[in-house]
């Protein structure tokens, strides 16, 4: 039931955002630039060249990140898990821009492997960090490699900028993660790396329901706790490597999404994952939106947004009296 | 009455590695006052100081590399004494001002003074003090919960702190070139162009700060011991920890509006000096030079390990602090368990 409720808020939103922005378009208008299409009619061009991608672009970021924030939490039975805390971002962020400036490498095709790879490289090396000593990866130590992580790649990012300037205004706006200015092909791509994260991702719910009960119990229970454990890094590393390669890093989703699914479900992952992929486009909607109209006549970038929402989410979250005896 | 050997000893150590670094930083400071894009020989620097010599030599000394020198060992002065300041009180290596979301108040409101009212240095460093101080009390209050846990005040930090660099980004992205170029150089932490007018203010607050830190190093110690066994020896816990953490951020604020913020110095700085001196000693004011050391000779390299480029004294900082802290990571992490 819930399920299907927050998919016509995302439906909704889905109009809204078609329909909102520097001009507002009446919805039927919208409806006839989807349905029949005239290049003579400005409304028509706007939402079929700048808004349409744009709100693809949104909710498939948002179900990309969704998920990958809930099984980053799940996998690393962390409730601070995020891919901008754990450094995943940075990672994406720093291979990307080294591949940009070594190797000229400025499509989606070309820079998404470097996404890739660096998203991979910064989780390993976070959760190598944070994994050492005899309690495993707690939730402070974690957060702790993560954000230590995340100033060293700031540092070497911000060396390569300055040594290649002209690749620093792109950077510059990309880097703060925004959706606006995608072109439909680029949305496309991406949108097969989504497809296939997803599905790794929604055959992991009865694996992480395993493992939040703890390695032992969970090997007990017949479960292979590495190979889960791995399904699911896969899946992070597709989801937020496209996600991030394209839009940049968008902070806090990941984090705040599973818990508000949490709330609605309960802790059983079946649930929380499919939640997690409609309230996250969702919120992202939401917050492009807000971005767009807030500060008339500029916009806010939706990384923004999402920083000034979810930041005293986090800060919440800390101060439960739970957290702190993790 | 008669000193301990102990004491003796510890105190004959701090004095041994307080000179060595004095030593050190006069040789790094002459040093970068000779080197650069016009060589000026060591041995004519100290009648160029004097105002002898090429007339040409004693411009660019007096005017463009001094100014320079002495706000990088400013800089990491405070910024040392900050992170000594910061980690002896909340009693964790991983309290450093950058951490914990002072410097990121310090620059949003910096950036804001550039970007917004298109400030001068002065207001710069007031809007930076003004940042940081509203910061680290609105970390404090955040963190408290039936008194301050270490590692909450780390995390609530870390939150506080991305919240105030989305905003920061935002402003950038909607400041002017002029104003961006400006705000951008002063985010990476650069000690480039600095003339006597950015110095000014931080060397004003420095000569009341320093010695404030020093006195306040008795009630630290004892802070140090918990509140309850503070209190036992007569000391106002609250008041007592209000100054530190007033000196401790205006240290912080003050180096950040004159250089911007140089990561890790203040993270570094205090644990190397507590090593070095291997007692259980606060070590400000040897932190304080290490800091001072670190940023003299990261300017150093920043300036002549690529040819053509100055890059900022922050990312080479940077570049060599993070490593220090995953380490530090993965040697607590081995030794105790954290949390």
């Amino acid at each position: 039931m819930g399920l299907a409720a927050w998919t016509v808020v995302v439906v909704v939103l889905t109009g809204a955002s078609l329909a909102v922005g520097a001009r507002v378009i009446p919805l039927h208008d919208v409806w006839a630039a989807l349905d029949t299409p005239d290049v003579t009619n400005s409304n028509h061009v706007i939402v079929q060249t700048l808004r349409l991608p744009r709100t693809v672009l949104a909710v498939v970021v948002g179900v990309a990140l969704g998920l990958s924030g809930a099984l980053m939490q799940g996998v690393t039975r962390n409730p601070l898990a995020d891919p901008g805390i754990l450094g995943v971002n940075a990672g994406a962020a720093l291979s990307v821009v080294c591949a940009a400036s070594f190797f000229g490498v400025s499509t989606f095709y070309g820079s998404v492997w470097f996404a890739f790879a660096g998203a991979a490289l910064a989780a390993l090396a976070v959760y190598a960090i944070g994994a050492l000593g005899r309690t495993g990866a707690t939730p402070v130590k974690l957060a702790l490699a993560g954000a230590a992580l995340t100033v060293f790649m700031g540092s070497a990012t911000t060396a390569l900028l300055l040594a290649e300037p002209e690749i620093r205004a792109d950077i510059r706006s990309w880097a703060v993660g925004s959706l606006a200015g995608k072109d439909m092909e680029t949305v496309l791509q991406m949108s097969s790396f989504v497809l296939v994260g997803t599905l790794l991702a929604l055959v992991c719910g009865s694996a992480l329901n395993a493992l939040a009960l703890g390695d032992d119990l969970a090997r007990g229970l017949g479960q292979r706790v590495a190979a889960a454990r791995a399904v699911g890094a896969v899946a992070v590393v597709l989801l937020c490597g496209a996600a991030t390669a394209v839009v940049g890093p968008i902070g806090f989703l990941g984090l705040v999404v599973p818990h508000v699914a949490r709330l609605l479900t309960g802790a059983d992952y079946r649930w929380v994952l499919p939640y997690s992929m409609v309230i996250a486009p969702a919120f992202l909607l939401l917050a492009d939106i807000i971005g767009r109209i807030a500060v008339p006549p500029n916009e806010l970038q939706v990384g923004i947004v999402t920083a000034a929402v979810g930041a005293p989410f986090f800060v919440w979250l800390v101060r439960q009296k739970r957290m702190v005896e993790l | 009455m008669r000193v301990p050997d102990a004491v003796r000893r510890r105190r004959s150590r701090t004095a041994t590695v307080i000179g060595l670094l004095a030593v050190a930083l006069g040789v790094t400071g002459c040093l970068s006052v000779s080197v650069g894009a016009v060589p000026i020989p060591m041995s004519s620097v100290p009648g160029a100081l004097l105002g002898l010599g090429e007339p040409r030599h004693v411009t660019l000394v007096v005017d463009i590399r001094l100014p320079r020198a002495v706000c990088g060992l400013l800089v990491g002065l405070a910024f040392g004494m900050s992170g000594a300041i910061f980690q002896s009180l909340v009693r964790n290596e991983l309290a450093s001002p950058d951490v914990i979301g002072v410097t990121a108040g310090a620059s949003a409101a910096a950036v804001l003074m550039i970007v917004v009212v298109g400030a001068g240095a002065l207001q710069l460093s007031l809007a930076a003090l003004v940042g940081g101080l509203g910061t680290a009390a609105l970390v404090y209050l955040l963190a408290h919960q039936q008194g301050i846990s270490g590692y909450r005040l780390i995390l609530v930090g870390i939150g506080v702190a991305a919240a105030l660099s989305a905003f920061t980004s935002y402003l950038l992205l909607r400041a002017d070139i002029t104003d961006l170029r400006r705000a951008d150089a002063w985010l990476t932490g650069s000690l480039n162009n600095r003339d006597w007018e950015q110095v000014a203010p931080l060397a004003l607050a420095m000569v009341a700060l320093v010695p404030g830190a020093l006195v306040l190093r008795r009630s630290l110690r004892g802070l140090q011991l918990g509140d309850d066994a503070a209190k036992a020896l007569g000391l106002r816990v609250g008041a007592a920890k209000g100054a530190i953490l007033v000196v401790g951020v205006a240290l912080a604020a003050f180096a950040t509006a004159a250089a911007g913020p140089v990561v890790f110095v203040a993270f570094v700085a205090a644990p190397v000096a507590r090593r070095v001196l291997g007692n259980g000693d606060l070590a400000l004011l040897t932190s304080g030079l290490f800091g001072a050391l670190l940023v003299t000779v990261a300017d150093l390299v920043a300036r002549t390990a690529v040819d053509g480029v100055e890059m900022p004294v922050g990312v080479v900082t940077g570049l060599i602090g993070a490593p220090y802290l995953v380490w530090l990571l993965v040697r607590t992490n081995r030794s105790r368990d954290l949390a």
